[in-house]
């Protein structure tokens, strides 16, 4: 088979699978058991560090 | 040290930019290497003050906001050149004694087009993203960039490359591909540029002293990926001489079409969505004091974003001698795509809910709110628009300009307006914006336009489209090229006055942005002043 062939063939089936299963992959990480709680903190991220970066070696959840 | 091994690399630069400049082979190589020459010797005289001073170290504790300032700046003022450039043109169409004989070759609607095209996305929306970035990615890593002076470096070498490209256009050197026009040694630039950028972007991020890396970061970060990708790829050309700025395509006939619309719908899909969106899970959340309304849907709609908007660019090429299965599979991924952008559009309207009256009190927020809607409505009709019985009405007649348009002026323009309102009280350690009711007369002016242009490009589009296809009884076309356009003339003065209505706006944005940095009043210093670099 000539390489376009073999590449088009590849990429509608096994490619395919691969990026579909890493979508649903990606859709059951972000529902895993305790997402809730992690992601209600790193949504405040934007409200945290406005006007000086977080203190060297220090908790970057101080403000 | 460092600097000696600037000031060589600066002079050769300089030397050899004058050298290709007394062998051009013709004027717009002639320009930019005269344009790269002078750009050389003003950095070489400013790293040679530089030398020899006691070099300050960066201080960790501050994040680097000079080069933000400066890249707001630029956003604001490219854009007047950009909507000026843009109304202009539009007139040329309704009125074509505005093709100058005086000017002609230089400033005729096929030169002045991709001019205006480059300025908005280019240096307006290329500006406002490098900007924004830098200013969240900050923010959010509670890190100040990485790379020192890097960050200035992309900023005056991105500048550098819309000179290049804009005197470029003017005087004749194009490769003739929408949105990727600037010819080789202009991409060879921008290519290095964008490099610098990755790598600021990326080390402020690996360095960042927040566990999570935000939201807006994510899309910002797929956004300067892809670009680079799409970049390299599309361009890839032989220079027919090193001193000329002629260059020939490596791809050729369907295979370089498929090319320049893979790159060209995906410079909309992540330059003008992603990016953007990037900044949309900054500054909606910023502006209206609370946290994005999902973060889970957030990551979902990304990742379907990315997955989905690298497939739908064929539907550019419907009806041509692309395969049909490929025209097929863009048109599919097109409609498909529907759903991870108003998984956007729903997160980012629902950010307000609980803070809807702030509607009321804040046209900012406004603002923004009304880019939300833009970028909803606008990615509704392109998947319409996509559907191959739909594109063989719309194809090539103004509904399409339309449609960009209000994804263009309506997303991108307010969600940018909005981020600039937000920053320049902030970068400038003002209070509040000057005026408030001015930025409700640019909301007003800017939203009155859009409606405007968009509504006469949908009318004079369809009624193109329908006269076109429209046969007698025995089959003949009825109407002739010459009749579409008679016709259309109105709607195009309609459109051309959406334009100076935009374009009003912006003007007032500006001075309401300059007056804000000298008029209104400082903030109280509390326990920290913000340092002055």
């Amino acid at each position: 088979m000539e390489t376009y062939s073999i590449l088009r063939e590849f990429a509608d089936s096994w490619m395919l699978i691969a990026l579909f299963a890493f979508f649903i992959g990606v859709v059951v990480f972000a529902f895993r058991p305790g997402s809730s709680k992690v992601y209600s903190d790193v949504a405040n991220i934007p409200f945290r560090h406005e006007d000086k970066p977080a203190v060297r070696g220090g908790d970057a959840k101080e403000a | 040290m460092v600097n000696y091994i600037k000031l060589i690399a600066l002079g050769l630069v300089t030397l050899l930019a004058l050298i290709a400049a007394n062998y051009a082979r013709d004027v717009a190589y002639l320009v930019n290497a005269v344009t790269v020459a002078l750009a050389a010797a003003v950095a070489f005289l400013f790293v040679l003050r530089g030398t020899g001073e006691a070099s300050k170290t960066a201080p960790q504790n501050e994040y680097l906001d000079g080069v933000v300032r400066a890249g707001v700046i630029a956003t604001a003022l490219w854009g007047v050149v950009g909507f000026l450039a843009g109304t202009f043109i539009a007139f040329q169409l309704a009125f074509p004694e505005l093709n100058f004989d005086w000017a002609f070759g230089y400033m005729n609607f096929g030169k002045l087009r991709p001019l205006h095209t480059s300025a908005v996305i280019f240096a307006f929306g290329g500006n406002a993203l490098i900007a924004t970035s830098f200013y969240v990615v900050q923010r959010t890593s509670a890190a100040r960039l990485w790379g020192g002076n890097l960050a200035w470096f992309v900023f005056w070498g991105y500048q550098l490359f819309i000179v290049l490209a804009a005197t470029g256009y003017i005087l004749g050197a194009t490769q003739s591909k929408e949105y990727a026009e600037p010819e080789w040694y202009v991409d060879l630039w921008l290519t290095i540029v964008w490099v610098a950028y990755l790598a600021v972007f990326v080390g402020t991020i690996v360095k960042r002293k927040e566990p999570h890396i935000y939201v807006a970061n994510w899309f910002y970060l797929s956004f300067i990926i892809t670009v680079a990708m799409l970049h390299l790829m599309n361009n890839l050309s032989i220079p027919v001489s090193v001193f000329g700025s002629k260059s020939v395509q490596v791809f050729a006939g369907v295979q370089d079409a498929m090319t320049q619309w893979w790159y060209g719908h995906n410079a909309v899909g992540f330059f003008l969505t992603a990016g953007f969106l990037g900044m949309m899970y900054y500054f909606v959340p910023k502006q209206a004091e609370r946290p994005v309304y999902s973060y889970k849907l957030s990551i979902i709609h990304f990742w379907a974003l990315i997955f989905i908007y690298i497939w739908a660019g064929p539907h550019h090429l419907h009806y041509t001698a692309l395969p049909d299965w490929a025209s097929t599979l863009g048109m599919v991924f097109s409609v498909v795509l529907w759903m991870p952008s108003w998984g956007g559009m729903i997160n980012g309207l629902m950010t307000l809910s609980g803070a809807w009256d702030k509607l009321r009190t804040d046209p900012i927020i406004r603002m923004m709110v009304i880019s939300i809607g833009f970028y909803g409505m606008s990615t509704f009709e392109g998947p319409m628009m996509s559907i191959r019985a739909v594109n063989s009405l719309s194809h090539y007649t103004d509904w399409t300009i339309g449609h960009v348009h209000s994804g263009a002026l309506g997303w991108n323009g307010m969600i940018t307006f909005g981020a600039l309102y937000f920053l320049v009280p902030k970068l400038w350690n003002r209070e509040r914006i000057y005026s408030l009711s001015l930025v409700s007369w640019h909301f007003w002016l800017a939203t009155i336009g859009i409606i405007l242009y968009a509504a006469s490009m949908w009318v004079t589009g369809i009624m193109e489209g329908l006269m076109w296809r429209e046969v007698d009884a025995n089959g003949f076309l009825v109407n002739s090229f010459a009749d579409t356009v008679a016709a259309k003339f109105p709607m195009y003065v309609v459109r051309g006055t959406g334009g100076i209505m935009f374009l009003l706006g912006a003007i007032i944005m500006c001075y309401n942005l300059f007056m804000t940095v000298k008029k209104s009043p400082a903030v109280e210093a509390k326990n920290h002043l913000v340092p002055a670099e």
